[in-house]
């Protein structure tokens, strides 16, 4: 029973109706996982590193000075809602409804991701311009380490979500293509949950 | 079963298989955005004494790692044994180097009276 089919990979399982794919995935989305476990300890890192000089601020401006929740919250909307619809893009995959629907809600979290990364570079000037600079003090430093190293993870989603609707115009929906597919669909997935720690524990911890 | 009465219970089937997905995609969402709405309310309007909302602000994080692990994921009890074995090892690894750290640079602060 289909119903009842074991989770055979991590994120959404292609199943029965794309048997290359599928028996193909159970060890290419494993690798992937296995980079993507490995990214999330680097990031646990970069995040005690921050949590460890928050107080250092040399004398000069902190969270309060600089941070804007408002904005920090939208861009959460913004993720959340680019996975939702990344999420939609997978279902459409795998259930087989047209293509233009695939690429639809591709492009939907590719414009959604576009957004979240013109919001935080918008942040970024600001907080510069209010002379939150990364030399400014180790406080900064550790700031234009964490978050920033999330914005580069989403740019680099955002390329590849690029290449994948080339790849798509060129080649159709093939296994290689619905391969590239998943895996990015972790990614993003995964890049979410980052941005979860990052708003609580930068923005909301640093404004409680 | 004829191979047309097959073909036709195999698409219901589907069909069925998608809403519930579907389902776990909107769940998460709905679950997400409220557990957001309800972090940034408590701390925007300052609902909360300081030492407490920290420790919401934690369990809600939390919670909402989770959701997006159960419902984008799909990550559940019916996993690959070498997925969940390597999630929790991960897991493991990540309380051991961040809570050590903390440890340490703590204790370090507080025996050089460093801010």
């Amino acid at each position: 029973m289909s119903g009842h089919e074991n989770f055979e990979y991590p994120g959404l399982n292609l199943g029965s109706a794309h048997p290359d794919t599928h028996d193909a995935a159970k060890t290419t989305v494993f690798g992937f996982w296995v980079f993507l476990m490995s990214d999330a300890i680097l990031f646990g890192l970069v995040f005690s590193t921050y949590v460890a000089s928050v107080h250092a601020t040399a004398g000069g401006p902190g969270p309060r000075d600089l941070y804007d929740i408002r904005s920090a919250f939208v861009e959460t909307l913004l993720l959340l809602a680019s996975s939702f619809t990344f999420g939609m893009a997978s279902l459409a995959m795998k259930y087989k409804h047209s293509t233009a629907r695939l690429v639809g809600w591709l492009l939907a979290t590719l414009l959604l991701g576009a957004c979240f990364l013109g919001l935080e570079t918008h942040d970024f000037l600001s907080m510069i311009a209010k002379g939150g600079t990364p030399e400014r003090s180790g406080f900064l430093s550790a700031f234009f380490d964490l978050v920033p190293l999330h914005g580069l993870h989403v740019t680099g989603g955002c390329i590849w979500l690029v290449c994948l609707l080339g790849q798509l115009a060129r080649y159709g929906l093939d296994s290689r293509t619905k391969l590239g597919i998943l895996r990015l669909a972790l990614f993003w997935h995964f890049l979410d949950i980052v941005w979860i720690a990052i708003f609580s524990v930068v923005y909301l911890a640093g404004l409680a | 079963m004829t191979e047309q009465a097959q073909a036709a219970s195999g698409s219901k089937e589907r069909a069925r298989e998608e809403r519930r997905e579907f389902r776990s995609y909107a769940w998460g969402l709905g679950l997400a955005l409220g557990l957001t709405l309800a972090v940034f309310a408590v701390v925007h309007w300052h609902a909360l004494a300081l030492p407490w909302v920290y420790y919401l602000i934690g369990v809600l994080a939390l919670v909402q790692i989770i959701v997006h692990f159960r419902c984008f994921l799909h990550i559940g009890f019916r996993q690959q044994r070498e997925d969940l074995h390597l999630i929790l090892f991960s897991a493991l690894l990540l309380v051991i180097m961040v809570a050590g750290t903390l440890w340490i640079m703590a204790s370090l602060a507080h025996r050089m009276v460093l801010p």
